[in-house]
């Protein structure tokens, strides 16, 4: 009992005078908290490209490519196999017809916005059964376009990011002159990147011919997948593979996924370092301009724990002040932010948003915890070990 | 010079301190050598793109082909001195990770054209003898242990071979090149995908054009595109630098992302530095006095304090960009994801000024307080 009381009295002491050395301390808190912001930020970067691939996927649809294609952008499918694969057993029916859409996938040119140079922005032909395939897919502005026409609807990320993507604009790429006429979302996934028009219009205007690159079915549960694969692969008169398209997406975000994340940890790590000698630093000044103090408090008859714990604690409390601040200045500056990259497997644009979770908030501040104990434990043994006489003499 | 040995032994007054700040400067550097490195990976080699040479696109897209009939119209073109065309392969090596770049190119007016790539002349003979032969960069041939004489099977994913899905080349020959020059790729002759594939013949999926005079880059633009336009296959022809600049924006303003966390580290390693400095100055005032006294002018003694910091500046940070550039040195660690994996020289250069920027602004406050203190003051303080 008596050890608890000193040790929260030397750390409420320790605390108290922190203003004092408002400076040094300055220099921790600062020093842990640009890197709490550049690790929040670069993960945010990976978490929000993630999500938006992720949430493109659902278990409940398959994906449906020649086989040897390594994306969309490289499949290719004749009419007479996309009437025969949507004739597969295991996918959705309403009446006669099967919720499947086959489609086209083009890359046309339009400047990003925010470095006004050209960009891949994808473009999909659809089938009239395309919502009913993507259930989430909803209208927010406009209309949908009318098939059979030269209407497209344009993504929500595809308008912010791209020029000239906005309701009631045409859109012109070599000799084809697109109206837009609505904008869509799909809850944050991929396709919100990309502009849809009718496949058949697309054919002509890409002089496909009676192709199409792929087929996205509803599968009737998601249990009927081995079904509808099965059947398909099996199959002579077609040849192609069948995917879930949850994994399919999640397959085309690892490799990027990773390589920022690994950036980011390496960078945090690294910066972390510089950032604890800083601590480190910090405490050593702070334990030196108090070596008598420190040495009085111990003739006294303190505990030596009692004043290890209370220089711990004081760097814990700059870690953490540190920490906070730089989560929440990461989370103001970058949550939300949007932006797009290219994804190399179909070599198009996808929009996404930085995403600054509680996740990796906690993470940030945990880091900045770890560093202020690091920083805090020799100059805290240093406090332990002063020798009381020299430290009393010491001006 | 001759103050070195004091400006020595204060550096070293408390040991400890000022390990910790140059480890601080030293880590500080080398992040600012892998971020620099990061930033030139993801240029793709733009400062050595040629600005001779323009890029023939599809005026929709990179991914349309253009028709081969093109070639000779660009040819007879005034101001034209070399054409060729490439098109991208894109097929898979064992597994779809093992991503590589493989370039379909006429062997000959593609290697004048590139002069960067420096290939042997017997293994040029060899490449010109055998249709199935391919040209590969050192530092791919390295990574998948390919030896000259191997052969190499690689599934097509948008072309694919009249029978089956498999294309098998020869390995005839490998490129090197200066730093800078991406050793990852993987070249092979269009004749013999052209005459194999079961459809697309004739398609091309660019051209490069050097032209005479690089000063009318504009011009022969602008006249390439008039040529082709109105036609089934428009095009947009940009320079070559133009076009990888374009590329590289395509992912994002990495570069910017670079610059924003070194500012962050840089501006975080200068406070601990400063505050450092700050520190030991404060501590040594009626040390201040004494030289005063001894009658070191006020000049000198900012001189001192400002040696120490730039001092303690160089030796870390000088320690950190070595050690940087050694990591580069052995090369992509990612696996073919970074092609151009380097620490340019000129990035050097700016390290060396940043550290002696470092060590000049963090000393600049303790040594302008050091300068301004009375001698009475400082002696009485203490």
């Amino acid at each position: 009992m008596n050890f608890l009381k000193q040790t929260v009295a030397v750390t409420l002491l320790n605390l108290r005078t922190i203003p004092q050395r408002l400076g040094s301390s300055g220099v921790a808190i600062i020093g842990i908290a640009g890197v709490v912001i550049v690790l929040v930020s670069v993960l945010s970067i990976a978490q929000g490209f993630s999500a938006a691939m992720e949430s493109s996927g659902s278990p409940g649809r398959a994906l449906v490519m020649r086989s040897g294609a390594d994306s969309e952008m490289t499949s290719g499918l004749s009419g007479p196999e996309v009437d025969l694969i949507k004739q597969a057993p295991g996918l959705r029916r309403e009446g006669q017809t099967a919720v499947a859409s086959a489609e086209l996938y083009v890359v046309i040119d339009i400047p990003k916005i925010s470095t006004n140079t050209s960009a891949n922005v994808p473009m999909r032909g659809v089938e009239p059964q395309a919502t009913k395939v993507r259930e989430e897919f909803r209208i927010i502005e406009g209309r949908m376009f009318e098939f059979g026409t030269n209407e497209v609807v344009v993504g929500r990320g595809a308008s912010v990011n791209f020029r000239g993507l906005t309701v009631g604009n045409t859109v012109t790429t070599g000799q084809n002159t697109w109206k837009v006429v609505g904008m869509f979302e799909t809850g944050g996934s991929i396709a919100e990147t990309e502009i849809w028009t009718d496949t058949r219009v697309l054919q002509a205007a890409y002089r496909r011919g009676n192709t199409y690159q792929t087929v996205l079915a509803r599968l009737d549960s998601s249990e009927s997948f081995n079904t509808f694969r099965d059947w398909l692969t099996a199959n002579p008169q077609v040849n192609v593979q069948v995917r879930r398209e949850e994994e399919y997406y999640a397959q085309q975000s690892r490799a990027l996924t990773g390589l920022i994340r690994g950036v980011g940890f390496g960078i945090a790590a690294l910066m972390g370092i510089g950032a604890v000698f800083g601590a480190i630093l910090t405490m050593y000044t702070a334990v030196s301009t108090r070596s008598r103090e420190i040495a009085t408090l111990r003739a006294l008859g303190f505990n030596t724990t009692s004043v290890v714990v209370s220089v711990l604690a004081e760097s814990l409390a700059l870690a953490a002040i540190g920490g906070a601040i730089g989560g929440v200045l990461a989370y103001f500056a970058f949550n939300g932010y949007q932006t797009s990259t290219m994804n190399f497997s179909t070599f198009s644009q996808v929009a996404f948003a930085f995403q600054v979770t509680p996740q990796l908030l906690i993470m940030g501040l945990s880091y900045a915890l770890i560093m202020g104990l690091i920083g805090g434990l020799f100059p805290a043994l240093r406090a332990a070990r002063l020798p009381i006489p020299s430290a009393l003499r010491e001006l | 010079m001759k103050f070195f040995p004091l400006l020595w032994s204060s550096l070293w007054r408390k040991k400890i301190r000022t390990i910790f700040t140059l480890l601080a400067v030293f880590i500080a550097f080398i992040l600012f050598g892998l971020l620099m490195t990061i930033r030139t990976a993801f240029s793709f080699g733009v400062d050595i793109a040629g600005l001779d040479r323009l890029v023939l696109i599809h005026k929709v897209s990179l991914i349309m082909p253009l028709p081969v009939s093109y070639l000779e119209r660009l040819r007879g073109t005034e101001g034209v001195s070399m054409v060729t065309h490439q098109s991208w392969f894109g097929g898979v090596y064992q597994d779809p990770a093992n991503f590589f770049a493989q370039m379909v190119v006429e062997p000959e007016p593609f290697m004048k054209i590139y002069p960067e790539f420096k290939v042997p002349e017997d293994q040029m003979k060899a490449w010109l003898a055998d249709r199935q032969g391919a040209i590969v960069g050192v530092d791919l041939a390295k990574r998948f242990g390919w030896k000259i004489g191997d052969r190499i099977p690689i599934i097509g994913t948008i072309w694919q071979p009249k029978e089956g899905q498999v294309w098998d080349f020869n390995i005839v020959g490998m490129y090197d090149g200066e730093a800078g020059v991406d050793k990852t790729q993987f070249f092979f002759r269009y004749d013999y995908l052209n005459e194999n594939r079961r459809q697309g013949d004739g398609l091309v999926g660019w051209y490069v054009v050097k032209i005479a005079d690089p000063s009318q880059a504009q011009q022969m633009s602008a006249k390439f595109d008039s040529m082709f336009a109105n036609s089934s296959a428009e095009t947009k022809t940009t320079t070559e630098k133009g076009f990888v600049e374009g590329f590289a924006k395509q992912i994002g303003d990495i570069g910017a992302i670079m610059i924003a966390i070194l500012v962050a580290v840089l501006f975080t390693m200068m406070l601990v530095a400063a505050n450092t400095m700050a520190q030991s100055v404060r501590e040594r005032t009626s040390e201040m006095g004494v030289l005063k006294t001894l009658g070191f002018s006020n000049a000198s003694i900012l001189v001192l304090i400002l040696s120490e910091s730039v001092l303690i500046a160089v030796i870390g940070g000088s320690a950190g960009l070595a050690l940087a550039w050694l990591f580069v040195q052995q090369g992509d660690p990612t696996n073919g994801m970074l092609p151009v994996f380097m620490l340019p020289p000129r990035d050097i250069t700016m390290g060396v000024v940043m550290v002696l920027l470092l060590g000049f602004v963090a000393g600049l406050w303790p040594a302008v307080s050091a300068m301004n203190l009375k001698i009475t003051d400082a002696l009485r303080r203490s």
